[in-house]
């Protein structure tokens, strides 16, 4: 059937986003705490976590062109979207944002700079691999999702 | 009792405010933490946690605090908040760097969590509301040595002053009491957040700085007045601060020294009672008084509580036996004048006062004690009037001869007052002399409160002797009775090392004729109620034990 066939897409999307180190346990942790109160609550919160995190890139992004680098801000604003990107559980973000800090530890613009495009890139496909997840959601409907998360 | 009430539905609806600059994070937490079926309060900026609490400190048993907040390092918060409020803090950040953490540890977050936090971690947080409140207990009756001394240290310094600046004028003596008084009077009335002095970041740094710069050993409110520059700041602010200051370091201290506390000397003697307590008063007079019920003293024999008084007022008992024997004497002579109809009135008098006191000064004030004897024998000089009258006194204003109401005011727990009251008297009578008189005391063992209590056993303790220091344990026993030889010249350490401070001054008090020892007593009184000043200024210090004790 449609429906199941949409179940399973998604399911199968879900899993490649674990195998392929996008997401870490946080966000099964996340479906947890999805119920009846909220039903639309992970993707509530990854709608959130896109919003806020964009604006910290582009502080970020602000504070690598400024000339003399203020490493302590650089450290401070990606300290800022490490700490967003455990709410989720983006693993891959996450993973890039530590190496960003240690160039930033070492006052290593070029790292940073570089590391920085690194962390754009995992933060750009992660959004479209969760966007693309949770439409198949919807198309499935809450119930299926219930179960799904069960899973 | 408040803690039954409370264990049963105790961790539903545990008021937590979180703070956290990170949206996501706090929607998060904020389901987890409703999923707890805790009470939810969320709030995006520091500062505006900050006044939040300030608003309405009683609102939340407990907070959870990013470290990183771009508005206000939440360290600062997290020590705001252990000054202010003294709520227990949890941090939370994604660095699990050990140095991180330990300035978490170091400035008093109870504990310290690492992203991405976990339902079952905040399942637990209960636990550290129901500890502190423990803690808060233990620390009523907690005392710390050197802490007193500290502050006697300052005591003395200015009692010093006060002597040597001339034969004590009574009158002069009187008007700055009187001015003492109306301050406090003015602090009483509700108005005391008003009176506060909020304490900044940028100001308490001032202040924490002018005390490393000081040293921490030799700090007192002038010097870092001094140092601080403040305009508009007055001693009394930074004395207070101070004493808030010491007892938040003392309480990390306590933290990190877990439970042991409670048996050590030190507890026998609680100067942080008195705090608590004159927090309570002010705030929750209803509450108290129950407190004061919690335990309740069946017979207490009346002792010189001069000597007690003067002990707990200055925290520095000064003891020599003959010098005991001479105090209560003394006494006796001025009482007896004035009350023909009671032979041993002199020891009656002061003795439901004291008994009464005793248990007040454990639950209320210390600081009022010393001048309660002065108090007293005027009372009785004027007009004796009967002292379950006073008792019963609303207490309000601190003129003069007032103390006494205040006192009784302090009896105001009901059960307390009239349980003590009749015992008194007969006691009274039954013991003419200043001789032995076994203090009695049963103690209505709530083991919380009883705790708090361990205080008042010293106090009830004979006129002239000095207590032997009862230990903790005892007490808490319900119903023990415990007597102990009056005269037994007991020295416990803090008696000792009162001693150091107060010196002869405060024996020399007992041996003046009337008039002086007056004098001397009002300027004790004058001390005491510096000290109580400090503690009106802060209503807020031990709210916590309130909610323990009656939530």
């Amino acid at each position: 059937m449609d429906y199941s066939n949409l179940q399973r897409k998604a399911a199968y999307l879900r899993k490649s986003l674990f195998d392929q180190g996008y997401l870490d346990e946080q966000f099964d942790q996340l479906e947890e705490l999805q119920d009846e109160v909220n039903p639309n609550f992970v993707e509530e919160v990854v709608t959130l976590f896109f919003k806020d995190s964009s604006r910290l890139l582009n502080n970020i992004d602000q504070a690598l062109e400024k000339s003399p680098n203020d490493f302590r801000k650089l450290d401070t604003y990606m300290h800022q979207l490490q700490g967003s990107t455990s709410s989720i559980g983006a693993f891959r973000v996450k993973r890039e944002c530590t190496l960003f800090r240690e160039y930033c530890d070492k006052e290593n613009i070029e790292g940073c700079v570089k590391s920085f495009q690194k962390v754009k890139r995992e933060h750009a496909v992660l959004r479209q691999k969760l966007e693309a997840y949770f439409q198949l959601l919807r198309q499935t409907g809450p119930v299926e999702r219930a179960t799904r998360a069960s899973n | 009792m408040e803690n039954p009430s409370r264990t049963e539905p105790f961790p539903v609806g545990l008021r937590v405010l979180v703070v956290d600059d990170d949206p996501t994070w706090l929607k998060i937490l904020e389901k987890m933490l409703r999923k707890c079926s805790y009470d939810v309060t969320t709030c995006g900026l520091a500062t505006v946690a900050l006044s939040l609490l300030r608003e309405r400190r009683e609102k939340f048993d407990i907070v959870i605090s990013d470290v990183n907040m771009p508005d206000m390092d939440g360290f600062k918060l997290l020590e705001q908040v252990g000054l202010e409020m003294d709520l227990p803090v949890i941090m939370m950040s994604v660095d699990g760097e050990t140095s991180r953490v330990m300035k978490g540890v170091q400035h008093g977050a109870c504990d310290y969590l690492l992203k991405p936090i976990r339902m079952k971690e905040l399942r637990n947080i209960w636990q550290h509301v129901y500890r502190k409140k423990i803690h808060e207990v233990r620390e009523i009756e907690g005392h710390d040595i050197s802490e007193d001394m500290l502050q006697f240290r300052n005591c003395s310094e200015d009692f010093d002053d006060r002597q040597s600046s001339g034969g004590a004028d009574l009158s002069s003596v009187r008007k700055r009491k009187d001015l003492d008084t109306s301050d406090q009077e003015v602090n009483d009335s509700a108005a005391v957040k008003k009176a506060r002095v909020v304490w900044s970041v940028d100001l308490h740094q001032k202040f924490v700085n002018a005390v490393n710069q000081i040293g921490f050993d030799k700090v007192g409110p002038k010097k870092i007045l001094d140092l601080m520059n403040v305009r508009g700041l007055t001693r009394e602010n930074v004395a207070s601060h101070l004493q808030k200051y010491r007892l938040y370091l003392s309480r990390l201290q306590k933290q990190h020294e877990g439970k042991n506390c409670g048996a050590n000397m030190q507890s026998d003697f609680s100067p942080k009672a008195p705090q608590a307590n004159f927090g309570l008063q002010n705030s929750t007079p209803v509450n108290q008084a129950n407190t004061a019920g919690g335990y309740v003293p069946v017979g207490i024999h009346p002792t010189v509580p001069i000597t007690q008084k003067f002990q707990a007022q200055n925290r520095t008992p000064v003891h020599v036996d003959n010098e005991k024997s001479t105090v209560a004497l003394h006494i006796k002579d001025q009482k007896e004048a004035a009350r023909p109809d009671i032979s041993n009135s002199r020891k009656l008098n002061s003795t439901p006062l004291g008994g009464v006191l005793s248990f007040k000064s454990t639950a209320t004030n210390v600081e009022y004690k010393p001048v309660e004897p002065s108090t007293s024998k005027h009372q009785n000089l004027t007009g004796g009037i009967p002292i379950s009258q006073f008792m019963q006194y609303p207490k309000h204003d601190h003129e003069p001869y007032s103390l006494l109401e205040d006192y009784s005011h302090l009896p105001l727990s009901s059960q307390l007052h009239q349980t003590q009251r009749e015992p008194t008297f007969t006691d009274y009578k039954s013991h003419n002399n200043k001789t032995i008189m076994p203090v009695t005391c049963t103690i209505d063992s709530v083991s919380v409160q009883v705790e708090r209590g361990i205080v008042n056993p010293q106090e009830v303790n004979r006129s002239g002797s000095w207590l032997p220091p009862i230990r903790e344990p005892s007490m808490k026993t319900d119903t023990d009775l415990i007597s102990l030889p009056q005269d037994m010249p007991l020295c416990s350490l803090q008696n000792i090392s009162c001693f150091e401070n107060v010196g002869l001054n405060s024996m020399d008090i007992f041996q003046y004729d009337d008039s002086m020892s007056l004098t001397e007593f009002q300027s004790n009184w004058y001390e005491g109620l510096e000290f109580n000043t400090d503690y009106l200024y802060e209503p807020l210090e031990y709210p916590i034990i309130d909610d323990c004790l009656f939530a």
